[in-house]
């Protein structure tokens, strides 16, 4: 039944010379002849690629960055943020010989870039979303994001005209600052429609777990809320969960509005193609990218889905007044007189926090009006 | 578009459960259901969080493609039955680990529907009808609760039918033999490795099943997150269950309405600690499985064949 097989010697010998013979040919391949003067880009994404949500959004930017000469491209999907990313990036390095890498998820910078940067001072690493503060941080990390939370400002004036509950709600993973700039944001938009209006978030815990995320909905829906938005990587399970409730919808990360063409009234999306060709070709020519990369709705780091048929003529000329203003650059949301849903004062009377705002990236409170606790 | 209803606050809660029992155990039904069976048959198969993955991508892509849920639901059970088989032949093989087996096959499960499910993350299927049971109650609330999916009411007749086969027909009874003893199995003339064969390919499809649920109801669309550790969970069930069909029901039931307590609280206002609510059906398994279990009977009802008792 079971043999113990004995390997001869010249069958070793055999296949280490095939193996040799291989690896000799592959060196002389012409794919590695143009390498030398040319950039590998990696790039990092904590979930699949396709997620219709946040990772595509990155990934489509990346795809992007095909057509500039001389670019090779090293992707790797589903990296858990834990030690794992380290082993990642540094097989990229290693291995792939990335110069210029993209650890895209929130959890990537700190410890893990943090710890590994030192060690590859030639290297780059460019990271979404992370606070880099000079003197602080290695020179050679550097930081981007969009302010994504201008795009839920405008997602809230809509959804402040479409509610008739007065309540809205959202499904929010983590509570992190971005996101919770993004809760914030969303009420402070339905609240400059109607002052009553209250939003109810549920945290689920993960960037990415549709069973929770659909529990959510549902219960959000349960508790009154008609017009629901989220922050969580897929948003796929949360606009189709919503829409089967009949609640209206407010997209996130990419347009989610063939899912629900009726229901889905705006959604904000980002745009990284052009952060990412801008940066690359600025790397390609010798330059050097700014450690720290901010940008919005002018700078075309983020954009509106197209608003949907159920929006109102009022909320449709709201909307575009917003965004005229919010295009010029230095639009609070944040702004004096406001608390946190604890009655701590957050603004004082005639204090305003500009989306160009720092302090906006260490967000750690919940505005009145905001159902919900971060912890 | 929602007419105005008088708050539910607190009442929300058990609402909630209740809806959420209904809504979340269906995969842990199943999965726990074919793993009982398999178990019953003598072998262990840890594989089916593999085939749970596979049964909702293959679920999922054959709703896409032909337009019929249901035809969904039979490729789902098809390649559970076909992944449930190739782990019983891997099985009968001399010197082969089940528990092994298992773990391989269920990483070649989630790797295999992940390479061929890419195409499938956008798309949007035709979703698994519903009854509605909900329709004498005025409040959209109750009748979303009440929603019940034919799937979760098969699984449910499924779990009663079992355990009447393994009482009481001439197929349980030979299957528990195969189980219990080998010796005694080959006594009766029974044929021991087709009848594990045939138990772990009908527990695959079962799994199977459970897959097609998940991404054709509830959540209701594919992607790679979907089944996030459920199969393993459902494994863990049936031991739980000490490998009885309705006992596996209850702790599936169980587990589904624990999963809907964390936003169900948030949802009415306890938000402080949710993590630990989100921790609740874990903490609610270790809490049952000490105290239902003594060191007199550690491992009571467990099949004498299987590779952990034996």
């Amino acid at each position: 039944m079971y043999r113990k097989r004995n390997r001869s010697r010249r069958d070793v010998l055999k296949a280490t010379a095939g193996m040799a013979a291989v690896a000799t040919a592959g060196t002389l391949m012409p794919w590695q002849v143009g390498r030398a003067a040319s950039l590998t880009v990696g790039f990092i994404y904590v979930g699949p690629k396709d997620d219709y949500g946040y990772n595509q959004a990155h990934a489509e930017g990346a795809a992007a960055l095909r057509s500039i000469e001389g670019v090779t491209l090293v992707e790797e999907e589903n990296v858990s943020e834990t030690v794992d990313v380290q082993k990642s990036m540094e097989s990229m390095i290693n291995f792939d010989g990335v110069t210029l890498l993209f650890p895209t998820s929130f959890g990537y910078f700190d410890p893990h870039i943090l710890a590994l940067a030192p060690g590859y001072p030639d290297l780059r690493f460019q990271h979404c979303g992370g606070l880099w503060t000079a003197g602080q941080h290695p020179t050679n990390v550097g930081s981007y994001f969009g302010y994504i939370g201008m795009g839920q400002y405008l997602n809230g004036i809509v959804a402040g005209h479409a509610t008739t509950s007065g309540k809205i709600g959202f499904v929010a993973a983590k509570p992190i600052p971005q996101v919770l700039l993004n809760v914030n944001s969303f009420l402070l938009g339905a609240r400059s429609v109607d002052s009553s209006i209250t939003c109810q978030v549920i945290f689920t815990g993960e960037w990415s777990m549709p069973v929770k995320e659909a529990e959510a909905t549902n219960a959000l829906i349960d508790q009154g809320a008609d017009v629901v938005t989220c922050h969580v990587d897929g948003p796929k399970v949360v606009m189709e969960t919503a829409a089967g409730r009949g609640a209206w919808l407010c997209g996130y990360h990419a347009n989610q509005a063939p899912l629900a063409p009726a229901q889905y009234l705006t959604g904000a999306e980002w745009n990284w193609a052009k952060v990412y060709q801008d940066m690359v070709a600025a790397t390609l020519a010798g330059g050097t990218i700014d450690n720290f990369v901010r940008g919005g709705l002018a700078e075309g780091f983020i954009k509106m889905s197209p608003l949907g048929p159920a929006v109102s003529e009022t909320a449709r000329n709201h909307f575009e007044v917003a965004r005229a203003e919010i295009m010029q650059g230095g639009f609070a949301v944040i702004r004096g007189p406001l608390k946190d849903n604890r009655g701590n004062v957050v603004a004082a009377d005639g204090q305003s926090f500009a989306e160009t705002d720092v302090a906006l990236e260490r967000m750690d409170y919940l505005v009145e009006g905001v159902i919900g606790s971060t912890s | 578009m929602m007419p105005a209803e008088p708050d539910l606050g607190l009442w929300g809660v058990p609402l909630a459960i209740l809806g959420g029992a209904i809504r979340v155990s269906t995969p842990f039904l199943f999965v726990s259901l074919g793993e009982c069976l398999t178990e019953r048959a003598g072998r262990v198969n840890l594989g089916l969080e593999g085939t749970l993955v596979l049964g909702a991508m293959t679920g999922y892509g054959a709703a896409c493609e032909s337009g019929s849920p249901w035809l969904g639901v039979g490729a789902a059970a098809l390649a559970g039955a076909l992944f449930g088989a190739l782990h019983g032949i891997l099985c009968r093989l001399p010197r082969v680990n089940d528990i092994a087996t298992g773990i391989a096959l269920m990483l070649l499960g989630i790797g295999l529907a992940f390479f061929l499910g890419k195409p499938f993350i956008q798309p949007v299927a035709p979703d698994l009808p519903a009854i509605p049971f909900g329709w004498w109650s005025e409040s959209p609330r109750v009748r979303a609760a009440l929603n019940v999916n034919v799937l979760f009411l098969m699984g449910c007749g499924l779990a009663v039918a079992l355990a009447w086969m393994f009482r009481a027909t001439r197929v349980g009874l030979t299957i528990r033999v195969v189980g219990d003893s080998s010796d005694a199995a080959r006594a009766m003339g029974a044929r021991l490795h087709t009848v594990r064969l045939l138990a772990t390919a009908a527990g695959g499809a079962l799994a199977g099943v459970g897959g097609a649920y998940l991404s054709l109801y509830y959540p209701g669309s594919w992607n790679e997150g979907i089944a996030s550790g459920q199969g393993l969970m459902a494994v863990a069930l049936v031991i739980f269950a000490r490998w009885h069909p309705l006992r596996c029901l209850g702790a599936a039931l169980l587990f589904g309405g624990a999963g809907a307590l964390g936003p169900a609280l948030q949802a009415v206002g306890l938000t402080q600690g949710y993590h630990l609510f989100y921790a609740a059906p874990y903490v609610l398994t270790l809490g049952l499985l000490v105290a239902t279990s003594s060191p007199a009977r550690a491992l009571a009802g467990a099949p004498g064949e299987l590779s952990i008792s034996r």
